[in-house]
């Protein structure tokens, strides 16, 4: 029977609708999944009470999958079908990956993301992660008793739309269904309750096993919005425990070591570093294959010695991070500590002194970004008092545009950023004398106005008469947190506005957001064509607008023959711009301006007479002396 | 007429109070729903009603209405662990059929 947790008054839910939420902490090296119990986040340990599980992927010939530790243990065995540290290959081609000559798989180039060549087939970094996503869902089912509503995975700050996407099409093949992606520095923050704080800028430093990442928060109005990052993607835990590892060497002045003995020493050199931090000093023993015995003491004073480099190596980023945010140490109102490694005594110590205060550390490091992302995923599924305050963190699933000539879209607003947001555009007339101007908003990631989705459309009116190009139109896309847009609309020098506001995911299922961003990366190629040939079809409209504008006034100067080749031009470019041939509306383009290149030159001249008409032929020479003279004394 | 707390639901429930807080005890209660007729109701209790009936068992004050208590006389909450899972349960005397959930009841 399903145990009972305590609901919060006046909420406890209806008999089977508890709705049962977690959070992920999709990790390099380890990976988290905890809920909210009694009000409370905790994370969902495995039967054996372990809280983390390592992401580590152990593909065998037989088609089984071992994720975990039971992966962990046969690294060294079997290097090539055992996958660690996947998130670093996720929505990554094979160019992207770092250092990839020294690392045991087998990759293979696919077109978008790197794959590995394992004894199981092929498998790309999604379905890897797939893989531990999948274990750390069946632990929360077994632990919650009951399928999961949804869950919310966190992700680096700086990753981008393909590690996004990655990371979702992951969650999806593993059977979850993604209440929202969250970056993990909000987790920490929120883990910490720093959403209910007081507004202004927070530092979320994270030293993990093999990355380090500083992230710079402002949190307004509920809402954390990321101001910078930075980091290390190559130092961790793991190079402290080399350190320390060196230092045995060393002291104990040992001879080159077998692989066997190294790793021994590596591991002992791991426990010496978690020891220290609560006892202050740390037997290291052991008995190398050669009957030698190793027996020294480590002191925090020397740990903090041997590993002086690696701690200042971490606070470099955070001075550029802060630099980048345009920032100084003194705006920084709370420092917030995640990832183990940050219980090493010297770092607390060297962020305490580097920001001048104490950083938040009472929460266990190791947790603290799925307890964040746990909570976070319980008020999404809805289990929350009325009243209670969404949380106001999410991002614009596809992107918002307008319709400009031809039907193409100009993305004003690009999908995945943050909400709220502001943007704004410039955009001027095409005719001359135009006085409206009509605004489509369009939502969707494709290069053309009928692929993608109208949400809206309202006129600017009363734009005072100029020629084509002179009005300066300013919109402004405005997308508040609740995901409402606002458009507006201004042309400059009049000062005349007009505006609408829409709701844009509006009736909009993730299938059909899904669908149409995979539409959008299908037809990338198919789109730029389509683009360059509408663009080309604008452009000859323009010329054909220009030249009959020209003809309206200045015909006279013409002769009928000259008049009737000039319009046979015109027809033609008309006739081809209704075709789809890129090439023949350009050279069409080409021939009429090349016929009417004698009627531009006579226009020029006629204006040039009319500038000067009354004048005597003495008078303008005078006046050219004049200005010669000018010339001269200057 | 009693409802108690079994020590180790007492010790959790005085934890998550002490994590929330506020509060004034818990409210345990009933009502008309599930697929069996009756469910609880187990939440954090932050002001006493006018109809409560107190209870106070290992140092945990227990709010329930007076409507709820004669589904709920006798009861002892207690806290375990199920496997992976882990939470409140009720050991109801009054029960003579639950659903298989455990969520709802009938008397």
């Amino acid at each position: 029977m399903a145990l009972l947790q305590i609901a919060e008054p006046g909420e406890s839910a209806a008999p089977h609708q508890h709705k049962l939420a977690v959070g992920i902490d999709l990790g390099t090296t380890n990976s988290l999944v905890a809920t909210v119990r009694s009000g409370l986040s905790v994370v969902i340990s495995d039967d054996l009470g372990r809280p983390l599980l390592p992401s580590v992927v152990h593909y065998l010939a037989d088609g089984q999958v071992d994720v975990g530790f039971d992966a962990l243990v046969k690294q060294a065995l079997d290097p090539r079908n055992v996958i660690a540290s996947v998130k670093r290959f996720m929505g990554r081609g094979i160019k992207d990956i770092a250092h990839r000559e020294s690392l045991p798989y087998d990759f293979e180039d696919a077109p978008g993301m790197v794959r590995l060549r394992t004894a199981a087939g092929v498998k790309s970094p999604v379905e890897v992660s797939a893989d531990i996503l999948r274990t750390l869902r069946l632990r929360a089912e077994a632990a919650l008793g009951g399928p999961l509503v949804g869950a919310v995975i966190t992700v680096p700050a700086y990753f981008d739309d393909a590690q996004r996407q990655a990371t979702k099409d992951a969650a999806k093949l593993a059977g979850l269904s993604v209440l929202r992606l969250l970056n993990e520095p909000t987790a920490a923050a929120i883990a910490y309750g720093l959403e209910n704080a007081a507004e202004g800028v927070y530092a979320v430093y994270d030293l993990g096993g093999g990355t380090f990442d500083i992230s710079i928060l402002k949190l307004s109005k509920g809402v954390f919005e990321v101001l910078s990052t930075g980091g290390d993607s190559a130092l961790g835990g793991d190079d402290f425990d080399q350190r320390i590892f060196c230092w045995i060497l060393e002291t104990a002045k040992l001879k080159p070591l077998s692989i066997e003995d190294s790793r021994l020493l590596l591991t002992r050199a791991r426990e010496a570093k978690e020891y220290l931090t609560p006892h202050g000093t740390a037997p290291i023993t052991a008995r190398l294959s050669s009957g030698e015995v190793v027996d020294l003491e480590l002191t925090t004073e020397i740990f903090s010695e041997i590993s002086k480099t690696l701690v200042a190596k971490t606070i470099s980023p955070v001075r550029k991070a802060l630099r980048d945010a345009g920032l100084s140490v003194a705006d920084v109102k709370g420092v917030v500590m995640v990832g183990g490694a940050t219980r090493m005594p010297q770092i607390q110590r060297a962020v305490g002194e580097f920001f001048g205060q104490e950083p938040l550390n009472n929460l266990d490091p190791d947790k603290v970004v799925a307890l964040g992302a746990a909570t976070q995923a319980n008020l999404l599924a809805g289990n929350r008092a009325a009243g209670d305050d969404w949380l106001l963190l999410d991002v614009i699933p596809l992107s918002l545009g307008l319709e400009t000539m031809g039907g193409l879209v100009e993305k004003i607003i690009v999908r995945n950023s943050t909400i709220p947001i502001a943007r704004a555009q410039e955009f001027t007339t095409f005719r001359d004398g135009q006085s409206a101007l009509a605004v489509h908003v369009v939502q969707g990631e494709r290069e053309l106005v009928s692929d993608c989705r109208s949400l809206a459309r309202f006129e600017l009116r009363g734009i005072p008469p100029m020629v084509a190009g002179a009005a300066r139109i300013r919109v402004s896309f405005q997308v508040d947190a609740d995901g409402l847009l606002a458009v507006s609309a201004r042309e400059m020098t009049s000062g005349v506005e007009a505006s609408i506001v829409v709701k844009p995911s509006y009736g909009l299922s993730d299938d059909e957001i899904a669908n149409m961003l995979t539409d959008s990366l299908a037809h990338t190629k198919d789109d730029a064509q389509r683009r360059a040939l509408k663009e080309a079809q604008v452009e000859a409209q323009r010329l054909i607008e220009a030249v009959a504008s020209a003809l309206k006034s200045d015909g006279d100067l013409l002769s009928a023959e000259q008049l009737a080749r000039i319009e046979a031009e015109i027809a033609k470019l008309q006739t081809t711009a209704l075709g789809d041939n890129r090439r023949h509306i350009t050279l069409a383009m080409d021939d009429l301006e090349a016929q009417t290149k004698d009627f531009a030159a006579r226009r020029m001249n006629k204006s040039i007479q009319h500038a000067f008409a009354g004048m005597s032929v003495d008078e303008l020479e005078s006046s050219v002396d004049s200005a010669q003279s000018l010339g001269e004394t200057a | 007429m009693a409802v108690t707390l079994s020590e180790k639901a007492a010790k959790h429930v005085a934890s998550y109070m002490a994590k929330r807080g506020k509060g004034i005890g818990l409210r345990l209660g009933v009502r008309t729903s599930g697929c069996s007729g009756v469910a609880y109701k187990l939440e954090f209790a932050d002001v006493a009603e006018p109809d409560d009936i107190a209870f106070e068992s290992h140092g945990v004050k227990v709010f329930i209405d007076a409507k709820s208590l004669p589904y709920l006389d006798g009861t002892e909450l207690d806290y375990t662990r199920e496997g992976l899972s882990e939470g409140f349960k009720f050991n109801n005397p009054n029960v003579k059929d639950a659903c298989g959930c455990g969520e709802s009841f009938n008397v």
